[in-house]
């Protein structure tokens, strides 16, 4: 095929495309940086979802965004990067959660529980003390509901860098890790420490979260480790698929989102653009429902 | 500190722990600390919601935090259950942020409403929330026995005719009622921290339900007297007392409960076979 050929035909599938993608989309540095960052939380948060739900350790994912909170805020107040009281905190709060952790599932969520409490409780204090020192109120929002396009791209190696030392923990301990969230039992018998594979863990889960909810807010933090990993383990039983599974879901969602975010700044009710968290959310709910459909109709139709 | 306004805070405080203590007491014995987050922190997206088409903040609360609840009830069916709430809880909170990105609303209301005002709450939201309180107390009254059984022995409920899901979603709706009464006057972490916080605690000091209950009920109480009483001193958010009173509280059980463990286990050692299990380090 010639050159002027697959020029006029990447023309014509970008002309078909006008109506869905709002012109300057490619051309944006906000949405490169975005669409960078975006996937590799989406595709770390995947990977470690897949053993959160597993280990149904969501609340933890939840409450260790959460508690970010009282990292970024702090770090506010003392004036240093968010990035480093979101990391601080998540590992102290990740430590105390283990700590007073009991092994049953009862008892881990009423651990991570009390973390949550005590840990808004200080970001209560700790937001409270921004406004009335930096005269501030609107870094609440900012903390909470951080949006991917806000990052800048300076950020990238050291978000790159995180990932990579995430990555590095749940691979090289994959197979015990897998084992001992199937069963505590069998992988203590084999000689596993549970314990501390479970602190393990959730250090990496904590940095995952802190990474994620950094760049692109705690809200979908949550939604790319929980929705994209519980999709995935519905469709298919083997945990590396599930991972794969989880990772792609999660840069699609994350990706869709973006786009459609962008192209909102043209829509009602206001032109100043719907924000990310909203579409990303909602596709990923969209997929796990869908997720559900063949074990429903495998059902039914056995049933018939 | 006793008059004018602060009447209100205190009337209002007070039937909002009595609430906490007992909901609380089922959310600890059930382990659905993970339902008792997501609800009231999902149902903020009901006041973004309300406070965007101009109706009453109660019935946007309201109504998110039984849509939220009884979606987790009916998918948590299916699925797994903790994915399931989280799903619940970032939908409700994506929806909270468009309404947020299109209203006007101004930041502080978000925190307000975040982490409580409790020391402004005014006069005319006493009636509503000791409405909703009653019905709350009485849903609890009402489902006392077969909630009991099908929180401890889901299977021997069953057995008798107790749906264990059926159970579930009457007590995902007294979880909801409880946030939609108190998410408005003091914030969605208050009212977690005394959920979990008093009936943990209690619960590390007696074994007996009702017992368990009325200290549950006792010690939210005593924490959010005394977190009014030293945020109105010291002017820091009430929120950040009640959180660390609670947390003292569950402290101070774990520690108790672990220290009787070890008398047990070291003074009385010829008690019987019972009471040698029971001293056995877990």
């Amino acid at each position: 095929m010639s050159g002027s050929s697959l020029h006029g035909l990447s023309g014509a599938v970008f002309a078909l495309l006008a109506p869905v993608i709002e012109p300057g989309f490619f051309s944006s540095e906000v949405v490169h940086v975005a669409i960078v960052v975006g996937a590799v939380v989406a595709i770390v948060s995947g990977t470690v979802g897949v053993f959160t739900v597993i280990r149904g350790q969501s609340f933890a994912g939840e409450a260790l965004g959460d508690i970010g909170t009282t990292g970024g805020s702090g770090a506010f107040l003392v004036g240093v990067g968010p990035l480093l009281g979101f990391l601080v905190i998540g590992v102290v709060a990740a430590g105390a959660m283990e700590m007073i952790g009991i092994q049953r599932a009862r008892g881990r969520d009423l651990a991570t529980g009390m973390v949550l409490g005590a840990g808004l409780g200080l970001a209560a204090l700790l937001l409270y003390l921004d406004s009335t020192v930096h005269n501030t109120t609107g870094a609440t929002f900012t903390i909470l509901f951080g949006s991917v396009f806000t990052v800048a791209s300076s950020t990238i190696p050291l978000i790159v860098l995180l990932s990579v030392v995430v990555l590095a923990i749940v691979f090289a301990l994959y197979r015990p890790l897998l084992l001992s969230s199937i069963s505590a039992e069998m992988a203590a018998a084999r000689g596993i420490h549970v314990r501390a594979l479970g602190g393990a863990y959730l250090l990496a889960l904590a940095l995952a979260v802190a990474l994620a909810s950094m760049t692109i807010g705690t809200i979908l933090s949550t939604a790319l480790l929980v929705g994209p990993a519980a999709s995935a383990l519905r469709l298919t039983r083997r945990p590396s698929h599930a991972i794969a599974l989880a990772g792609s879901i999660g840069v699609a969602a994350m990706w869709l989102g973006i786009l459609l975010a962008y192209d909102s700044f043209s829509w009602p009710p206001v032109q100043t653009g719907w924000p990310v968290s909203f579409f990303v959310v909602t596709l990923i709910l969209i997929v796990y429902l869908l997720s559900g459909l063949p074990r429903l109709l495998r059902t039914r139709t056995r049933a018939v | 500190m006793f008059s004018g306004f602060m009447v209100n805070a205190w009337t209002v405080a007070s039937i909002v722990a009595v609430v906490a203590g007992l909901v609380g007491f089922f959310v600890v014995l059930r382990g659905s600390a993970f339902v008792a987050h997501a609800v009231p922190n999902g149902s903020f997206a009901g006041a973004a919601g309300a406070s965007l088409i101009g109706i009453s903040t109660l019935i946007g609360l309201g109504v998110f935090s039984l849509l939220g609840a009884l979606g987790i009830g009916l998918l948590g069916r299916r699925g797994r259950h903790d994915a399931v709430t989280a799903l619940a809880l970032v939908v409700m909170l994506g929806l909270g942020s468009l309404f947020l990105s299109m209203s006007v609303e101004y930041a502080p209301e978000i925190y307000s409403l975040l982490f409580g005002e409790v020391l402004g709450i005014s006069s005319n939201a006493v009636a509503p929330t000791a409405g909703l309180a009653l019905i709350c107390v009485a849903a609890i009254g009402l489902l006392y026995r077969p909630l009991m059984l099908a929180s401890v022995l889901p299977e021997v409920g069953e057995a008798r005719g107790v749906s264990s899901f059926r159970m579930e979603l009457c007590f995902l709706a007294v979880v909801a009622l409880a946030s939609t009464m108190t998410v408005p006057v003091v914030g969605t972490l208050l009212i977690f921290s005394l959920m979990i916080g008093a009936p943990a605690a209690a619960r590390s000091f007696t074994h007996r339900p009702l017992a368990a209950m009325a200290l549950s009920v006792a010690i939210a109480l005593v924490t959010v007297w005394s977190a009014i009483a030293a945020s109105y001193t010291t002017d820091y958010p009430v929120g950040f007392f009640v959180a660390s009173i609670s947390a003292a509280a569950y402290a101070l059980g774990r520690g108790w409960s672990f220290w009787r463990r070890r008398r047990q286990l070291i003074g009385r050692p010829t008690l019987g076979p019972a009471t040698h299990t029971a001293a056995l380090p877990s």
